[in-house]
């Protein structure tokens, strides 16, 4: 971790407010990200997992300033090495930033306009940010369709005339346009079917190899998490619950919140049934206006003890990683066995 | 009565009397102005009584019109073309393609009951869970308004809603996704159907709720011993749950089996490249993925001969993209397992 962060949040809140009556008045907030600290290292891809509801979507659309964050900074590293908060900026100054930091959506059927053509749609960042002359725009316009694996040809169709896989190779072509420095990709997957997933993921680590852009990745499904991530950070109810390297999240989480996470994946290896339990989640996902006090986990975690209902965890280093719960150190939590291990016990 | 069935499963030593529902040659299609769509295109199939059996395919698959044709849930311009949908009742055994209205109201919630995808959309929003459990109940079987009220509160328990004295008073907007799809599931167990057709009930929801509503699935099978056909494009969740195993690719079953079997030793070459392009938690990660080339073809251009053809890796030219392939009974391994693909023709 020697290289300078290229995207360090420290803080980052977002709270929605709760309005009721006449006068719209204020009586609650949703904390759908609260005091949220991540780095996001250069050219490497930072996994964000959790139920839904659990704020991981605001955070993604904080750091594109989708949202206009309640709290916190967000410091960029820009390309001459100065360092800003984009938390705070104006509208006008994020243009530069903007550029840099690109999304690209879940559902490719509503995320592109069905009355544009490939051309415009591709070619719309471009002209906004002044990238060059029509001509120098439609020449890059088929370069991106060619690299996203469509046919330089189609950049005179609509979005219609194109599958949900095609369709989300072009809202990538678009993401791509300006070359982008971090892209979040929020369930950027989750539509499609799992022939055309392949593709799509193979596509993404492909494009980051060539030019080491970094990836926010934002999904519910930890196995893609898995396979695609460097660093995963969990979340659970606007907060981080537990971060750290891939591999050693997966084979051995800290936080009973991961552990639970990773044991309700269902795997399609027969023997892999006989070999996991899983563990029962009590409930549903508590309401984010509703937040419980002590750790929030505590009424859906089984190993709760008495100091969890009342004292709130800190997210605290525990060998190299980081996690908010009590008892980490202690309890011998389970992860993903190694298949090998597995194949080899079977 | 024996003698027809033998037939229809290859005579792989099914007992007659295990078999619930039996699908044979289902056709669907859809009359478009841009072509006829072959939805369910020749769709052979059985559920044994009790069991669960996993109807896996992506998208397009015809896995969902398949169900829905069961039940004659097909909006038009799609229509039941050809085939037989057999349902052995303790009566005896009802063919449903062409079985007039009285017939099918009696069959659907009584026999068969289908879970939907999404509950918001089939559940009423006007109408409190309860007086919608109320309502099933009280159509299909001669009960007071007390009794069915009271079958609803030991339905909704019986799922696992908490409080379920108030909860059915409740409209669906209170409830969360996870508690909308157990009361949807605690509707369609009210008459005690012999067979439960699940659509993708688990797609809507996060994985932990998912999980649990996998294991209550279950859990109610034990207990009322219905079968269950599960809608899925998740091979896992089928692994979860099946004891049988469908997989479908355009309109077509490509391979059938006893799940672990099909899971363990995938013998289609579109179950295995399903397997393959699936990331698994605990691989090795940052690799590449195996993946499928190409794409769904559009419905109504199916290629000639196997429709997997283009996209297969162990295609044989001139035969693959002539031949439309049979279906093969293969003896190893053990059970009842079927592949409909040219590589096995030779094995039967």
């Amino acid at each position: 971790m020697s290289t300078e962060p290229l995207l360090s949040i420290e803080g980052l809140t977002k709270h929605f407010p709760i309005r009721t009556g006449l006068l719209g008045r204020q009586v609650g907030a949703v904390k759908a990200v609260d005091e949220v600290d991540l780095v996001i290292e250069p050219g490497s891809t930072l996994g964000l997992v959790g139920e839904s509801g659990c704020g991981k979507t605001t955070l993604g659309r904080c750091i594109v300033r989708a949202h206009d964050p309640t709290g916190g900074r967000m410091l960029y590293r820009q390309q001459d090495g100065a360092v800003i908060d984009v938390a705070g900026l104006k509208e006008k100054d994020l243009k530069t930033y903007r550029s840099e930091v690109r999304m690209i959506f879940q559902d490719p059927h509503s995320s592109l306009n069905p009355r544009k053509t490939l051309r415009e749609i591709i070619g719309e960042p471009m002209r906004v940010h002044g990238y060059g002359t029509k001509e120098e725009i439609e020449a890059r316009v088929g370069e991106l369709l060619e690299r996203v694996g469509l046919r330089p040809e189609y950049a005179n169709r609509y979005p219609h005339a194109f599958s949900g896989g095609q369709r989300q190779r072009v809202g990538i072509a678009r993401a791509l346009a300006l070359s982008p420095r971090l892209v979040v990709a929020d369930e950027a997957v989750s539509a499609l079917d799992v022939s055309v997933r392949a593709q799509i993921l193979n596509l993404l680590m492909d494009l980051q190899e060539e030019s080491g852009l970094a990836y926010l990745f934002v999904s519910h499904d930890l196995g893609i998490v898995e396979h695609v991530s460097d660093v995963v950070a969990v979340m659970y109810l606007g907060k981080v619950v537990e971060q750290g390297p891939t591999e050693d999240l997966y084979t051995k989480p800290l936080h009973p919140y991961t552990e639970a996470l990773l044991s309700a994946v269902p795997d399609p290896d027969p023997a892999a049934k006989r070999h996991r339990e899983r563990i029962k989640l009590l409930g549903d996902i508590a309401d984010p206006a509703h937040v419980p006090p002590g750790c929030p986990f505590h009424p859906r975690c089984v190993y709760a003890k008495e100091t969890c209902r009342t004292d709130a965890p800190p997210l605290r280093e525990v060998g190299g990683r980081r996690v908010a719960c009590h008892f980490a150190e202690e309890l011998e939590l389970r992860g993903v066995p190694d298949p090998d291990v597995r194949e080899v016990s079977a | 009565m024996s003698a027809t069935i033998d037939t229809a499963i290859g005579g792989s030593g099914v007992a007659a009397d295990d078999v619930l529902l039996e699908i044979e040659d289902l056709r669907t299609h859809f009359l478009l102005d841009d072509g006829v769509v072959c939805a369910v295109d020749g769709v052979d199939l059985r559920v044994r009584k009790g069991e669960t059996l996993a109807i896996v395919g992506e998208s397009g698959c015809g896995k969902s019109v398949m169900a829905r044709s069961i039940l004659r849930l097909v909006d038009p311009p799609g229509q039941i073309e050809g085939g037989k949908i057999t349902l052995h009742r303790e009566s005896g055994p009802v063919e449903l393609v062409g079985a007039d209205r009285k017939l099918l109201r009696q069959i659907r919630w009584n026999d068969i009951a289908m879970v939907f995808q999404e509950p918001m959309a089939s559940l009423s929003l006007v109408h409190t869970i309860g007086s919608q459990i109320v309502e099933a109940v009280r159509l299909h079987e001669n009960v007071g308004k007390a009794a069915a009220r009271n079958r609803a509160i030991e339905m909704l328990d019986r799922v696992g809603i908490p409080m379920p004295q108030r909860r059915v008073d409740a409209y669906p907007f209170e409830l969360s996704g996870g508690m909308r799809q157990r009361a949807m599931i605690a509707m369609a167990l009210a008459c005690r159907p012999s067979l439960l057709i699940a659509d993708e009930p688990t797609t809507a929801l996060d994985v932990t709720t998912q999980a649990q509503i996998l294991e209550l699935l279950r859990d109610l099978q034990d207990e009322f011993g219905m079968a269950i056909m599960l809608i899925t494009h998740d091979l896992g969740v089928a692994a979860q749950v099946a004891d049988s195993m469908a997989v479908m690719y355009l309109g077509r079953v490509v391979e059938y089996g006893g799940a672990e079997q099909v899971l363990a030793e995938p013998r289609h070459p579109y179950t295995k490249a399903l397997l393959r392009s699936m990331p698994r938690l605990g691989r090795a990660a940052r690799t590449r993925l195996t993946a499928i080339k190409g794409m769904v073809p559009p419905p109504y251009a199916r290629p000639e001969g196997c429709a997997f053809h283009p996209r297969c890796d162990a295609v044989m030219a001139g035969r693959c993209d002539t031949v439309l392939p049979r279906r093969v009974p293969l003896r190893e391994p053990v059970g009842d397992r079927e592949v409909t693909c040219l590589l096995y023709e030779e094995e039967s």
